[in-house]
């Protein structure tokens, strides 16, 4: 008895078969996983045997067990021919189990045999289970590893629960007894005659709905303080102040940290966000002395960033440069590369005022030193000006409003909104997300990757970065001579911030890859179609921006990361370790598919 | 009309709601039907007394006022509608109000909100019980009008086909919606965006199905976004689908293979509706899905052995039937009765006070429903196959449960509990053994005793199983006097009660001694049994027959039967064989014949008789040889050697020229002709 693949004829397998000493065959198939719940494998196993009596009996065994995290496992196999007396067994065992047998006779060996129709469930005796079978019956074999039960298909049949609290690591198994015997196997390579797809199919409903259902039973308004609380702290930790001020007044919770700390950390973002690196060091190091000292990987990365940024022409150090008055951001005249709205939808700047004192379109770095200070008061006396009780919303505010109009009513508009629900929250994000980049973060955060699109879709309408307005007028640093100055200047700067920190804390092959890689934009004529182009995409700033964030939270002694985050992860790796313990349901209990 | 007291506090503040609506001012009465709307929501009380102080014609009349603004008239279908939602006799009051006819009359207006109140309100009356259903077929222009109006909204449609699904109640009804074409508007809904519009669509399909070969045989043909609608079906039964969904749509296939429009082995029934019925009857099931689900699939498989073979393998159907039987157990009650109350709600949402007294009713009502359904399914499955017979009589305590289902106070369940014991019958292996064992015979009998029509056709064509002359029961049957009631059966009004009374009569005399047969013969009286031979029913004929056949056999009991009543025998088979009767009957007439030839005494009846011998003779030249058979087995009878007289009976019938006719059958081309008429003939060479 032998197994193998097509590459033997009908005759070759006769004189192959001739020799009966090779019994306890495994399978010569190539098994791989393949996707959820399906098992392929490269050939066809045709089994034949040669047998007579019982101690003739040989069972042959694939080479993987059926992997737990599958969930639904499924094979089929065909009976080519019954032989003499159609004795054969398909079933599962265990490794080790004696393949001299038809499986289900010895523990952990489980079978369903053609002779009597009868299950054998690690014992000599069978019970009575379902049909007999023989030649040209289909016979499919379904482990589901979610209640570890199996059962079995006879043409496209099931045949109900055949065995149930089956052991892990299981391996089909096909026993053959008497001579002529001929199976083949299907491991998916072939469609399936039953309709696993159907049945799996059910388990995922089932298990959706267990999980969209699972009782919370008397713990009702415990989940509704954690839910509140697991929603406020996400709106804290990303900065959306308005929105997360009004969802407290909402719920009747508190905020742990203060405004002023969350604006800070909103201002710091969006500069990140929005390429302008440069002015987020600074606002840092002013809002924040000490940190980035104590934090010189972070410094590093921060101003590799800002090289990066310098070529893409967005950094203010390279900005001023293209632009001719800063102050003066309603009137540009006619520069190509500047949207005519930049100021207004800078979307850092606290008030849509061009005379704000803070005019923190940060265009000039030495305006920006007097801002630390200034901010609280920035924000009282925008408060104050537009008398709106509401005023707290107004960093959230300012982008839809650039146009000054109605600044108050778009505030208020995005109050009521934000208490309605929580789907109409995730509107307001949107909408005050006109800044390029806080809106992709807010997706990133969520899991989805649409950036493409949205960035496209506001670089037209608003024209933030410079490199985003057009490709035709993508220049390396705005096309400026000085700037390009000033980011050379910049870069052997930074090359002397490498060497520093070398000599400090020892070499550091992840900075010197930064390095080379911003460096290497220089090279090309067309950084932005280049091999490291990649790093100028707007997307590559939410990690920075994240970590800078997240680092800001730290020594704030808050959590680096917010509690919703905590437990999408959480989740996640749950779901992993289901898979690592052998628990079946993982498979079809996704993360992905809550999160919308 | 009852007389209603009502406290009077209630009807103070109810009068005045019914006073705003005769308030000269348009605009209050529209607040005053306004302020009725948000009153009645959910008080069945408030609409009880609304009813009683006569808002409905008021608001009926409003509601038709060519003068009313749309709005009022919108808002007065709703309180109606509102109204409705109430008791049964909220609806009856409705209805007796008339309040169909002006809501289909409101259909044609054009506003689509007083539409869709009309609707709303229409739907809510007519999937009542107590609403005749005809009142929407009573004018021709509605059903037209109605379909029109499918592709107005969701809300349209949704009302339109829940009406239509509950209305098709027969194949008028069916016919009726078909010619409107039902079938191309409701279609399209199948696929439509809203869960309710597509399940009602099914629904409508499922009804106008059911036994029409008409509608199935359309139905196959008909694509839905270039998709066959067996296919849609096949994706409504999907596992993820709402269970109401998957066993619609198996209901609508089952019926299209039943009326021939789907082949019983056709790949959507085999492998999708058959398998979507068993899971239905799966424990994890609720129990009014149950109980269809298995009702159905008796029906699916009913005449096909091959579906009842897979059935009868698929996921443990027989043991999973089994668990029918269990309810209530005490660990389910409470669960099982928490659905109960879900299912009355949903059924009756006026119902809103179920008492633990209507629970366990309902609790009582869903045992004799699961009972009886599996007793179908089971009645199904082993109707043909031996195997499968056996599988289920081995199933726990199976005869048992029809022995005490035989006795049960619902008709239902005795009904179904028959009609699986009947279908186990036909194994001899079941009538010798369980049958035995279990004394199903007992039961049986004081079923018969006293049973609507039904169930007495069922019981006694079990009988007549029981009775067959290898059955154990057959000898304890005859001694509780079962006799009389057989006779009584045959002068049933019922042919099938008369055919299973001779059969069982029949099977009865088969090798039966004197002493039976003198009985039967006594009990059944010969008037009864020459009228018998007279009947219309040519099954009837036939059984009676076989049972002068059977009395007929071993020759002292044919020359004493024929010498008390052989004139009219003899004068009964003239009649037959002159008569236009089929092959059976006049093969089986001419095997009695020879029968009475094989008498001692009884053979002179045809001896002295030329009309029959004649009679004889012109069958036995006739084209077909079964009948040539049985004329010429009565000749050789007659001309037999060794017996009495025999010589002169050969004389005669070479007389008659029979000889010259044997002479021919010794060449025919039948052997069995051929071997009859050549010993026939040896008689006379020897």
């Amino acid at each position: 008895m032998q197994s193998k693949g097509n590459n033997y004829s009908k005759s070759d397998l006769h004189s192959f078969l001739g020799n009966h000493h090779s019994r306890n065959a495994v399978i010569q198939n190539q098994l791989s996983q393949g996707k959820e719940g399906g098992i392929c494998c490269e050939d066809r196993p045709n089994i034949y045997c040669h047998g007579k009596n019982h101690k003739d009996a040989a069972s042959v065994r694939a080479t993987h067990p059926i992997p737990a995290a599958c969930g639904i496992y499924y094979f089929e196999v065909k009976i080519v021919s019954k032989g003499r007396d159609g004795y054969m067994g398909i079933g599962l065992s265990a490794q080790g189990v004696n393949m001299n047998r038809l499986p289900g006779w010895d523990k952990h060996s489980y079978g369903y045999h053609g002779d009597d129709g009868h299950s054998f469930c690690s014992s000599g005796t069978g019970q009575p289970y379902g049909p007999t079978f023989t030649t040209g019956d289909v016979i499919g074999c379904c482990v589901n590893l979610i209640n570890n039960t199996c059962f079995y298909t006879k043409n496209g049949i099931s045949l109900g629960v055949a065995f149930t609290d089956l052991p892990p690591n299981l391996y089909p198994t096909v026993g053959l007894q008497t001579p002529g015997e001929i199976v083949d196997a299907n491991f998916g390579q072939q469609p399936f005659v039953f309709d696993i797809e159907d049945y799996m199919s059910e388990w995922r409903a089932k298990i959706h709905g267990m999980i969209a259902r699972f009782p919370i039973g008397e713990r009702l308004g415990e989940w509704q303080a954690v839910l509140q609380n697991m929603v406020s702290t996400y709106l804290v930790h990303h900065g959306y102040c308005a929105t997360a001020t009004a969802f407290a007044r909402a719920t009747e919770t508190l905020i742990q940290e203060d405004q002023t700390s969350i604006k800070n950390r909103q201002r710091i973002q969006k500069l990140v966000l929005a390429g302008r690196v440069g002015e987020a060091i600074e606002a840092t190091q002013q809002l924040y002395p000490g940190l980035l000292e104590h934090n010189s990987n972070l410094l590093f990365m921060l101003k590799c960033r800002q090289f990066v940024e310098m070529v893409n022409g967005t950094d203010s150090e390279v900005r001023c440069f293209s632009v001719r008055s800063p102050k003066s951001q309603d009137s540009y005249p006619g520069s190509p590369s500047l949207s005519p709205r930049h100021g207004a939808t800078n979307p850092h700047l606290h008030s849509a005022g061009a005379d704000s004192p803070t005019c923190s379109n940060g265009v000039t770095p030495p305006n920006k030193n007097k801002s630390h200070n200034k901010y609280p008061g920035v924000s009282s006396a925008s408060s104050s000006s537009s008398s709106s009780p509401s005023s707290v919303n107004y960093s959230e505010s300012n982008s839809t409003d650039s146009t000054k109009s109605q600044p108050h009513s778009g505030t208020s508009n995005q109050e009521t909104r934000c208490v309605a629900s929580d789907s109409e929250m995730e509107i307001e994000a949107e909408h005050y997300t006109n800044g390029v980049a806080e809106n992709s973060s807010t997706r990133i955060m969520n899991g989805t990757y649409k950036h493409q699109e949205i960035l496209q879709a506001e670089d037209g309408s608003l024209g933030n970065g410079v490199a985003e307005d057009s490709c035709a007028s993508r220049q390396l640093c705005g096309g400026n001579q000085a700037a390009t100055e000033r980011m050379i200047q910049f870069g052997r700067e930074l090359q002397g911030l490498n060497e520093q920190l070398c000599r400090e804390y020892g070499k550091n092959a992840t900075h010197k890859k930064m390095l080379q890689d911003a460096f290497s934009l220089l090279a090309y004529s067309d950084p932005w179609n280049c091999p490291v182009g990649q790093q100028l995409d707007p997307m590559q700033r939410e990690n920075i921006c994240s970590a800078l964030n997240s680092a800001i939270l730290e020594s704030q002694n808050l959590p680096k990361q917010p509690p919703l985050m905590l437990a999408v992860g959480q989740a996640t790796e749950c779901v992993q370790l289901m898979a690592r313990v052998r628990s079946g349901s993982c498979s079809f209990a996704r993360v992905d598919s809550f999160l919308h | 009309t009852k007389c209603v007291h009502l406290p009077p506090e209630v009807t103070a503040t109810s009068r005045h709601y019914v006073d705003r609506l005769f308030d000269p001012d348009p605009q209050k009465v529209l607040q005053g039907v306004i302020d009725m709307k948000n009153a009645v929501i959910g008080n069945n009380k408030q609409k009880a007394n609304l009813i009683v102080l006569g808002a409905v014609p008021r608001l009926l009349y409003l509601l038709q006022q060519g003068s009313s603004s749309s709005e009022l008239r919108a808002e007065c279908a709703v309180v109606l509608g509102s109204l409705a939602m109430g008791t049964e006799n909220n609806i009856k009051s409705l209805v007796d109000c008339h309040i169909i006819p002006a809501l289909l009359q409101g259909l044609l207006c054009p506003d689509l909100i007083f539409i869709e109140a009309c609707l709303r309100c229409l739907r809510t009356v007519f999937i009542s019980p107590v609403t005749p259903v005809q009142l929407l077929y009573t004018d021709p222009t509605v059903i037209p009008h109605l379909m029109s109006l499918l592709s107005r909204s969701q809300r349209t449609q949704e009302y339109i086909t829940q009406i239509f699904s509950h209305c098709c109640k027969t194949p008028e009804h069916q016919t009726v919606l078909f010619n409107h074409g039902a079938i191309q508007n409701i279609a399209p809904l199948l696929i439509s965006p809203s869960y309710k519009v597509r399940m009602q669509a099914l629904k409508c399909f499922s009804v106008l199905a059911y036994e029409n070969t008409q509608v199935s045989m359309t139905l196959v043909n008909v694509l839905v976004d270039e998709e066959l609608l067996s296919q849609v079906f096949v994706r409504m039964m999907q596992r993820d689908q709402p269970i109401d969904m998957q066993l619609t749509a198996a209901k609508c296939l089952t019926y299209m293979c039943r009326a021939g429009a789907i082949r019983t082995d056709d790949s959507c029934i085999v492998l999708k509706t058959l398998p979507c019925l068993v899971r239905m009857c799966s424990k994890e099931r609720l129990l009014e899905e149950r109980v269809e689900g298995a009702e159905t699939l008796a029906y699916l498989m009913e005449p096909d052995v091959e579906l009842q073979r897979i059935a009868s393998v698929t996921d443990h159907l027989v043991a999973m039937l089994a668990d029918y039987f269990k309810y209530p157990s005490s660990v389910s009650a409470i669960t099982d009765i928490k659905r109960v109350r879900h299912w009355t709600l949903l059924i009756e949402p006026s119902q809103q006070h179920t008492t633990l007294h209507t629970t366990l009713d309902h609790d009582l009502k869903h045992a004799h429903e699961l009972r009886q359904a599996a007793f179908k399914l089971y009645a199904s499955l082993g109707s043909n196959d031996e195997d499968i017979r056996k599988k289920i009589t081995e199933t726990e305590n199976m005869m048992d449960r029809i022995v005490s289902g035989l006795s049960e106070s619902s008709v239902k369940v005795r009904l179904a509990a028959v009609r699986c014991l009947h279908s186990l019958s036909r194994s001899v292996q079941q009538l010798r053994t369980s049958f035995h064992d279990h004394a199903v015979w007992k039961p049986l009998m004081k079923l018969l005793q006293n049973a609507p029509d039904e169930v007495l056709v069922m019981a006694s064509s079990t009988l007549c199983n029981l009775l067959l002359e290898f059955s154990p029961s057959k000898e304890p049957i005859l001694e509780s006097g079962v006799i009389e009631l057989l006779c009584s059966l045959t002068q049933s009004d019922s042919p099938a009660l008369r055919v299973n009374g001779i059969w069982a009569l029949m099977n009865m005399a088969f090798q039966a001694d004197q002493k039976v047969k003198g009985e039967i013969v006594r009990a059944l009286g010969t008037e009864q049994l020459f009228r018998l031979l007279s009947d219309p029913d040519s099954n009837v004929l036939m059984k009676t027959l076989g049972l002068l056949r059977n009395l007929l056999s071993t020759r002292p009991h044919i020359d004493q039967v024929m010498s008390s009543h052989g004139k009219q025998i003899m004068q009964a088979v003239t009649l037959i064989l002159e008569g236009e009767h089929s092959i059976e009957v006049k093969e089986q007439t001419l095997c009695i014949l020879a029968n009475i030839a094989d008498g001692n005494t009884a053979k002179e009846l045809i001896m002295t008789n030329d009309d029959i011998l004649q009679k004889i003779k012109y069958y036995m030249a006739h084209s077909n040889v079964k009948l040539q058979l049985a004329a010429t087995f009565c000749i050789s009878n007659l001309i037999w050697n060794e017996e009495d007289g025999s010589q002169e009976r050969q004389d005669k019938l070479r007389e008659l020229g029979f000889v010259d006719i044997l002479h021919k059958l010794t060449q025919a081309s039948d052997p069995n002709l051929c071997d009859r008429a050549k010993t026939a003939m040896q008689q006379y060479l020897a």
